[in-house]
């Protein structure tokens, strides 16, 4: 039997790190991510693991950049204000195609915003944030044990494509408890990291190893002999994740004629108000995705085509939606739930059941 | 008659056959020499890990057999530091950079690598201008120096140049600072010697050890190459005197 034991979202995700075989994270605090650093000071050490409190988020992924460059399994944390100090190093990242992990448990923005939670991060996480143009897969998780879980499949995507992949979760998510089964999980085998800065005396090579974030002009960076090879080969990487690494869940869908689209702590939410929706005779399901990039356009379209409707539920002033009526290509009707819809004005409201179920009556 | 032939100069065998392009007169190539040189009389070419700049550093280890990368504009020494600390202290780590990568982008991440005593050595080429981009203010330029955003030369409006082996000397995690020009055969020597010291106290593990090393840049001095060390000799040394500020001991 696994271990169970009764964690937040932001704990999970630190033994989701170590269930992983990460033994390295530098970060920086900022709410409502703490508990996300103060785990790993507190479990990597026990580990004999690496720890680091960096000086800034433009810090933590530098750091994060050097020991993926190391070859090891790192991961850092952040939210709201870090997220965007992030951004440079996430854009190095993927033109070093460095795989690591970087966690963004949203609060509201923009700037400063608040301390609490929302999910106000969707179009800069899922746009490559940073200059320049380039992808990363993100995955958001809806429960304690999928924090978990999905911080294990966030290091497995992250060394298959040789590409930085985040993991957007949210205020609510960290700090709230659930039941968690502690495990390893079991994936395909991965390409070998023959890649590496490790010194060449820990390989046997003739020649270095040499990790760049630019191309072009004079600098011979291998394998790539242009700039051209290598924006091909990234363009080649980005639809390979397209194809192979959408995923969603669905609940309750069957005939629905109504398909609530939510993420993260949203998407319990709407789960509760389809539920409601059934009791009182009220088709409608929900289209969780949990790859918010790539989306899953393709099962959005074919209910669209089908004649279902999509009601989509963000804490947010509407970011996925735009996904969602891209996807949807003006053959049905997209509506819309968001962060003005909350039970108080202040940033420690949220959208609750009973409000998506009138919002759900209201548009069936 | 036989005539006897010996091999009494040349390249380091960790200078890769090509360079990455610097300008007539610059001093960066005889930075590649240096650190190569230094490497192989240490033996440290299979333990050393590099980690350049954005600037005229950017490629450094393109063109030198020894693992290496460049990072984001001034992030360098948190890069080395994240090296260093996933292989557990095992490489020989240090940073190539300019001086407006190291003490202006970068400076941030600097003070904090020293306060953090990182062991990583950081070496800061100082060549008083942005090389790359043309010739703008740096936060190395002299007072009175003309660059193309000073173009009646640098005034207190502008600021001052700031000096970091010395500033960093009040630094508890710092093992070693020291500046020199090797622009000359003692001062090649000088700066050989401050790197061999440098790299000693990282394996020691004694803490950050920096070395700041002079260049010429003569297209944005807008000089001959000539007219360029002449300059450095009457303004720059002056400026950036050579020598060490901090060293915590130790064999050298």
């Amino acid at each position: 039997m696994p271990e169970r034991i009764l964690v937040q979202g932001n704990e999970a995700i630190g033994w989701g790190a170590i269930n992983a075989g990460c033994r390295h994270f530098f970060g920086y605090p900022i709410t409502p991510q703490n508990e996300i650093t103060e785990f790993f000071a507190r479990e990597l050490t026990e580990i004999g693991g690496v720890f680091v409190q960096s000086e800034s988020e433009a810090a933590s992924v530098a750091m994060l950049y050097g020991a993926a460059a190391a070859g090891v399994r790192a991961i850092t944390s952040t939210s709201g204000a870090g997220w965007g100090l992030m951004q440079e190093g996430m854009s190095q990242l993927a033109n070093a195609e460095l795989p690591c992990v970087i966690v963004n448990m949203q609060r509201g923005g923009p700037g400063q915003g608040t301390t609490r939670h929302a999910q106000m991060d969707y179009l800069s996480t899922t746009r490559g944030g940073g200059q320049g143009g380039y992808k990363t897969i993100v995955l958001a998780p809806a429960s304690v044990q999928e924090c978990h879980d999905i911080i294990q499949l966030a290091f497995h995507l992250a060394d298959k494509y040789r590409n930085p992949v985040v993991v957007l979760g949210d205020g609510i998510l960290g700090q709230m408890a659930e039941p968690l089964e502690k495990n390893t999980m079991e994936f395909d085998p991965l390409p070998e990291k023959d890649w590496t800065i490790r010194g060449m005396g820990e390989r046997d090579a003739g020649t270095h190893n040499f990790i760049s974030c630019g191309q072009g002009g004079v600098i011979p960076v291998p394998p790539y002999t242009s700039y051209g090879a290598f924006l091909r080969r990234l363009e080649e990487k980005y639809r390979a994740m397209s194809a192979d690494e959408v995923r969603y869940e669905t609940y309750r869908n069957e005939d629905a004629q109504l398909l609530l689209v939510a993420y993260g702590s949203t998407a319990r939410v709407c789960q509760e108000a389809v539920d409601m929706a059934h009791a009182e005779g009220i088709s409608a399901g929900l289209l969780r995705p949990i790859s918010l990039w790539p989306f899953p356009a393709d099962v959005i379209r074919e209910k669209a085509t089908s004649g279902t409707e999509f009601l989509v539920v963000e804490d947010s002033l509407g970011q996925m939606v735009d996904d969602v009526r891209f996807a949807v290509e003006g053959k049905s009707q997209v509506h819309f739930l968001g962060i003005l819809d909350r039970h108080l004005p202040t940033d420690g409201g949220m959208i609750l059941p009973d409000r998506v179920l009138e919002e759900i009556k209201k548009v069936s | 008659m036989t005539v006897k032939k010996e091999l009494v100069y040349t390249k380091p065998e960790l200078k890769l056959g090509y360079g990455w392009g610097h300008c007539p007169g610059c001093h960066h190539p005889i930075v590649e020499k240096l650190v190569c040189e230094v490497l192989e009389e240490m033996d440290l070419a299979g333990k050393a890990v590099g980690v350049a700049g954005v600037g005229c550093s950017f490629g450094f280890f393109a063109s030198i057999n020894i693992d290496g990368a460049n990072c984001a504009h001034g992030a360098a020494p948190a890069v080395a530091t994240g090296i260093k600390r996933a292989l557990y202290g095992k490489p020989l780590v240090f940073t190539i950079q300019g001086d407006g990568d190291c003490a202006s982008i970068g400076g941030g991440y600097v003070l904090n690598a020293a306060a953090r005593g990182d062991n990583i050595t950081i070496i800061m080429v100082n060549n008083a201008n942005y090389g790359t981009t043309g010739g703008q203010l740096a936060p190395t330029t002299i007072m009175g120096q003309v660059t193309s955003t000073t173009p009646r030369g640098r005034n207190a409006g502008q600021g001052y140049p700031i000096h970091l082996p010395e500033l960093l000397v009040g630094m508890q995690g710092v093992a070693f600072t020291a500046r020199a020009a090797p622009f000359t055969p003692a001062g090649y020597r000088r700066a050989k010697s401050y790197l061999k010291a440098a790299f000693q106290r990282q394996l020691d593990e004694a803490g950050l050890t920096f070395v700041e090393l002079l260049s010429a840049c003569p297209p944005n001095w807008h000089m001959t190459p000539l007219e360029a060390i002449q300059w450095m000799e009457d303004k720059m040394l002056p400026e950036y005197p050579e020598g060490i500020f901090k060293d915590s001991g130790g064999e050298q």
